[in-house]
């Protein structure tokens, strides 16, 4: 059990652009922390870092009170789990919880007595005696992380674990996994693009974007407060609603409509970011309403999503499925739920 | 296996029937021959053949000559696939940790393979030769005294090198192959799991490679046994004192040389059923082995 700081982390490969760069980050003993972003953002690079299968190329890795930059993965006292798992397809799973045990020279009986308490925990100890290959995907991922365990590491890394399995089993195992952290208080980095994984699994939500970090924080408060347009597009399905807008006289303005919120001082344009779910539908002629040209409607069950434009700009709203849908539809906005940006540098303004 | 399905029942012969025509000629017929040669006996004018059943067959098992090219081969084939599947492996395993500029050096080392066995024979005979041979005077320098056509030992590590050399590229080839299907996340879970390299080829890579080795060692045998005979007639000649006399160079002597057909004949036959065994041990261990 240990923290892990990272401190102003950089990476370049030989050759490339940055793949990462800047980061700065505290992980408290026993957080969960996930770490999400857009293929090729430089998430599996910089876990890959901390583990210390990436030469670090600037900054400072900690785990517990050493700096391990120049340690070998093997000194860092972590567990990986992998995408494809990387269970040793010549061993039994036995041998593949043992193997790590058995390298660090720890007693026989010791190590049995571990391998059977992990097998207990992830309910595999009736496989124990097979190889990898004669075990299903989830199967095979619960044993991924019986060697993870068994080792009792500082922390845990995880590697998008979870995105060769199917979809229901993949919101098994996310439950599983978070359970097992809670229970074991072991500290864990875990990347994903999944932002739903992200949001469900973590204590801490780091955002990734092109190697830099884009924001850090408690999942609701990352999806309540995006700190750039990039996180409000990213985090919460289906995508917040993202319209080039102007500002005017203290207000918003949309499409030459000033619309219900308050624009904050200053001049240029601005991004306004709207959640589906924040928009209701209202009697057509409210003043500040958006007026909805509809294009087609996603049905979901127990509500439906509106697709449209407002002023020429793509737009959905969630709205209850038994309302009835003419080609226009009048919404209404809360200006607490309106989110605004920086059109420029995409930061947040209020 | 995938089963192709031919409306025509003749087309499947008839695209076939080249590659059978070719085996006919060129394998199954002379085979044959040898077969029925092994059990007659020409007298020396060649004026006479006449059967004797397996007297040519049991006549070899008293033969000491045969018994001294049988130990001789059992070395030599030992030895050239140790040597060139241990000098491949460990070029395989240098360019495995360097993969995006490995290209040039893999095309350099598959060369030697174009290489025919006879020219490679040659080309070891000229840098060993005691009087203008580069690697003699080398080695004199060094203290040691090299003639390998009057030291039997010296002679066997000339053709043991000469045979195994152009076998590396081959070996090689596969090694590679072998090394990069093996995912790259298994050596880092291992080297997570405090294995260090050495421990990490030991437990992981070897024993991944191990189908792969295992088919080499069976192609490498058969090559020693069978295709080795241009390095040895264009190196040794068998010599000195019969030292690098192996089985399928003792073929050709008795039978081109000494006009023994009917011995040579039964020679052949015992390398061919040895062949035929080797292969047939391969495959079924292949198919067992390939899944871990
Ligand atoms: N070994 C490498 N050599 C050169 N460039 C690399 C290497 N590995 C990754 N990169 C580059 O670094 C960037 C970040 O890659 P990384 O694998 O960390 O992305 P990722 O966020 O994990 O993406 P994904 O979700 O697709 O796994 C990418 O632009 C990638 O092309
Ligand atoms: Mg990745």
């Amino acid at each position: 059990m240990a923290t892990i700081a990272l401190q102003d982390l950089g990476k370049t490969y030989a050759g490339g652009a940055p793949a990462v760069s800047g980061v700065s980050l505290d992980i408290a003993d026993g957080e969960f922390v996930v770490l999400v972003g857009p293929s090729g953002c430089g998430k599996s690079t910089l876990l890959r870092m901390i583990a210390g299968l990436e030469t670090i190329t600037t900054g400072q890795v900690r785990i517990g009170s050493r700096v391990v930059n120049d340690l070998e993965p093997a000194e860092r006292d972590i567990a990986m789990v992998f995408q494809n798992y990387a269970l040793y397809p010549h061993m039994t799973v036995r041998q593949n919880l043992a193997y790590g045990l058995k390298n660090r020279r720890m007693a026989g009986a010791e190590i049995d007595r571990r391998v059977a308490e992990a097998a207990a925990i992830l309910e595999i100890a009736p496989y124990l005696d097979r190889k990898p290959r004669q075990l299903s995907g989830g199967q095979r991922q619960r044993v991924a992380m019986g060697r993870a365990i068994v080792r009792e590491p500082a922390a845990f890394l995880f590697d998008e674990p979870l995105s060769n399995l199917d979809a229901k089993l993949r919101v098994t195992m996310r439950g599983e996994i978070r359970q097992l952290q809670r229970r074991l208080g072991t500290t864990s980095v875990y990347v994903t693009h999944d932002q739903v994984e992200a949001m469900t699994l973590a204590d801490r939500l780091v955002v990734l974007n092109k190697g830099r970090v884009e924001q850090i924080g408690a999942p609701l408060e990352v999806y309540r407060q995006p700190a750039t347009v990039f996180v409000a597009g990213f985090i919460g399905a289906p995508a917040m609603n993202l319209l080039n807008a102007a500002r005017e006289g203290g207000a918003v303005v949309l499409g030459g409509q000033a619309l219900a919120v308050a624009a904050p001082p200053g001049a240029g344009p601005v991004v306004l970011g709207l959640r589906a779910e924040d928009l209701h539908p209202a009697s057509p002629g409210t003043p500040g309403a958006l007026d909805l040209a509809v294009t087609h409607v996603e049905e979901l069950g127990a509500q439906r999503l509106v697709h449209g434009h407002v002023a020429g700009q793509p737009l959905v709203a969630a709205v209850t499925a038994d309302l009835a849908l003419a080609d226009r539809l009048a919404l209404g906005l809360n200006p607490r739920a309106a989110h605004l940006f920086d059109a420029t540098s995409g930061r947040r303004l209020a | 296996m995938k089963r192709a399905v031919f409306r025509n029942r003749l087309l499947p012969w008839v695209l076939l029937a080249p590659q059978l025509a070719v085996t006919f000629v060129f394998f199954l017929w002379p085979a044959a021959q040898a077969g029925w040669q092994s059990f007659l006996r020409e007298d020396a004018f060649g004026l006479k053949t006449t059967f004797v059943g397996l007297a040519n067959y049991s006549r070899l098992l008293d033969d000491g000559e045969y018994l001294n090219a049988v130990g001789v081969t059992a070395v030599f084939s030992v030895s050239v696939a140790v040597l060139g599947m241990s000098v491949a492996l460990l070029l395989a395993l240098a360019v495995d940790r360097m993969v995006t500029t490995a290209r040039g050096y893999t095309t350099l080392l598959v060369w030697p393979y174009a290489v025919a066995p006879a020219i490679a024979g040659l080309l070891w005979w000229f840098i060993f030769n005691p009087t203008i041979g580069l690697m003699p005077h080398v080695l004199g320098l060094m203290g040691i005294d090299w003639d390998h056509s009057l030291n039997g030992n010296q002679a066997m590590i000339l053709v043991v090198i000469a045979a195994a050399w152009k076998q590396i590229s081959y070996n090689f080839l596969f090694f590679v192959a072998g090394l990069q299907s093996i995912p790259a996340s298994l050596r880092e879970a291992a080297a997570i799991d405090g294995a260090g390299p050495f421990r990490r080829f030991l437990t992981i890579t070897f024993p991944l490679l191990a189908p792969t080795s295992f088919f080499l060692l069976v192609v490498n045998t058969v090559y020693a046994l069978f295709d080795t005979f241009p390095v040895i007639d264009a190196t040794t000649e068998g010599g000195p004192a019969q030292a690098t006399n192996i089985l399928v160079y003792k073929v050709y002597v008795d039978g081109f040389l000494g006009l023994n057909l009917g011995s040579s004949a039964a020679q052949s036959v015992v390398l061919m059923a040895v062949v035929v065994a080797l292969t047939v041990v391969q495959f079924r261990y292949v198919e067992r082995r390939v899944e871990y």
